[in-house]
């Protein structure tokens, strides 16, 4: 008996706990954003997202991930928008039809952090093919995203044009995280390694230890976010009208205030540039 | 800190929704497994044995291979997209029940199987056939079988690689414990994430303590009313 009571009382705080969480979820209408990490790590769309809810009523869900897995799991129709950096995949995206249009949103720029000691010796330097290749040089670890987002991409392309194969270095000085950019970062300040960064999510990162920035400021280190509709002629389910709600108040003048208001630190980390 | 020591509501939230998933799920996998223990325990078939092993061995089941799994069944270009569950809790309840009834299955296997041992003679000799003698087995065997549902919980509540991936770690949405300290820890915020660690171990350790006390309860009243 007492045995039926506790198991009833079990459920019943099971069903109880159900309830209560479901209608505290209950929303309007929301719509499911495929982000990447650098805009949640950051906390910019923590900051900039309530704006949008109040005025139109329509909730945000994001799911940060990378941008290969963001653009995947949008392919599969498991979300609403998408909102990455990458531009090649993302133009691909829409010229294979997942995608409606693609849109500029905002940018900011990768910074290339180290060890403060830096063995390479590329401190104050302004360009990032020659500093990976100083890196390379002095065989001195390098923390690599290895998880096909966009900074991971971004930093290929570096190593391309440092006519650098890290394919041959992987698992000696080149380590691939395969990790977001916190975990990433975390892995370099563990082994006081190399490693190529968003800023915002570098200044927004709280476990910095002994690393620091040691080369910015070069044009090729810019990184452009867009972002795009998930088509609904592809997947029927995907909530068309909401998506392009927010994607017009990102855009718009509202959106890009809320972009610029937002900093850590007393710093802006990300420069709204749609339409330009 | 202040997160944690002023008690904040979105904190709450969290727990809240950590401890309704996981709870939920084991309810469900204790209402699969243990029928399906008792019934593989005291049932006679071929086939058993090697039912047996694969249940043992499903134990082990990797989360993030399950995560994988009931991702690609909910997600809108899967077999169950049409059901829209996935990012939400009950995809990640769904994803914990795959991976808690196993172990509660296996868990009852075992504890009736010796009961079974000990009592089938007992039980054939008041005319009870095989599968009548499940429910009086599974009564008998109610401590082993809570410290099968204690497992499955506390695999439930400390899982993260399922839960991330059929959630989406969501804002208010199916942010949990696990997710939020994996989401810190990649922040770098490696004293919040430790401190959300100790809440957690907190949670566990408290769930455990009040079903030990309830069972020591149950055990005393039931010997008064013998």
């Amino acid at each position: 008996m007492i045995g039926r009571t506790f198991a009833a009382g079990l459920l019943a705080l099971g069903l109880g706990l159900g309830l209560g969480a479901g209608a505290a979820l209950a929303a309007d209408e929301f719509i499911v954003v495929q982000s990447t990490t650098s805009t949640q790590n950051s906390g910019l769309l923590d900051a900039i997202l309530p704006g949008f809810t109040e005025g139109s009523g329509i909730e945000v869900r994001v799911v940060a991930v990378g941008t290969g897995q963001a653009i995947k799991n949008a392919m599969n129709g498991d979300g609403d928008v998408l909102l990455v950096h990458a531009r090649a995949a993302e133009e691909k995206f829409v010229a294979d039809g997942w995608g409606v249009t693609r849109q500029d949103v905002m940018y900011n720029d990768f910074v290339l952090v180290g060890p403060s000691d830096d063995p390479a010796g590329v401190r104050g330097g302004q360009d990032i093919v020659a500093a990976f290749k100083a890196v390379a040089e002095a065989q001195a670890p390098f923390a690599s995203r290895g998880d096909d987002s966009g900074t991971h991409k971004a930093e290929l392309r570096h190593w391309s044009e440092a006519g650098v194969d890290v394919a041959a270095a992987s698992g000696a000085w080149y380590r691939e995280a395969g990790s977001g950019m916190g975990a990433t970062l975390n892995l370099a300040a563990g082994m006081g390694a190399y490693v190529l960064t968003d800023r915002a999510t570098w200044i927004a990162f709280g476990n910095k230890q002994g690393l620091e920035i040691l080369v910015e400021g070069d044009p090729a280190l810019f990184n452009q976010y867009g972002v795009i509709l998930v088509n609904p002629e592809k997947h029927p389910g995907v909530k068309a009208e909401a998506g392009q709600a927010f994607i017009d108040w990102l855009t718009g003048p509202e959106g890009q205030a809320a972009i610029a208001g937002f900093t850590v630190d007393g710093q802006q980390l990300f420069f709204p540039n749609a339409g330009s | 800190m202040s997160l944690i020591l002023g008690g904040d509501s979105e904190l709450w939230a969290i727990v809240l929704l950590s401890l309704h998933v996981s709870l939920m799920a084991v309810v469900i996998a204790a209402a699969i497994g243990m029928p399906l223990g008792a019934a593989l325990a005291v049932g006679r078939f071929p086939g058993r044995r090697a039912l047996i092993v694969l249940l043992n061995a499903l134990m082990g089941l990797p989360p993030v291979v399950v995560g994988l799994m009931v991702y690609l069944m909910l997600s809108r270009s899967g077999p169950l997209g049409v059901l829209e569950l996935l990012y939400t809790p009950g995809a990640m309840i769904i994803a914990q029940v795959v991976l808690v009834t196993p172990i509660i299955a296996a868990l009852t296997r075992q504890s009736v199987e010796t009961l079974d041992a000990e009592y089938s003679e007992q039980l054939r000799s008041l005319g009870v056939s095989r599968l009548a003698s499940v429910p009086t087995l599974l009564w008998d065997g109610r401590v082993a079988l809570l410290t099968a549902l204690l497992a499955g919980f506390g695999r439930a509540i400390a899982e993260v690689g399922a839960v991330i991936m059929v959630g989406g770690n969501i804002n208010h949405v199916t942010r949990v414990m696990t997710t939020t300290i994996a989401l810190e820890t990649s922040k770098g915020n490696l004293a919040m994430a430790l401190a959300l660690g100790a809440i957690l171990i907190g949670i566990a350790v408290t769930v455990t303590a009040a079903v030990s006390l309830l069972a020591a309860r149950g055990e005393r009243t039931g010997l008064r009313h013998a």
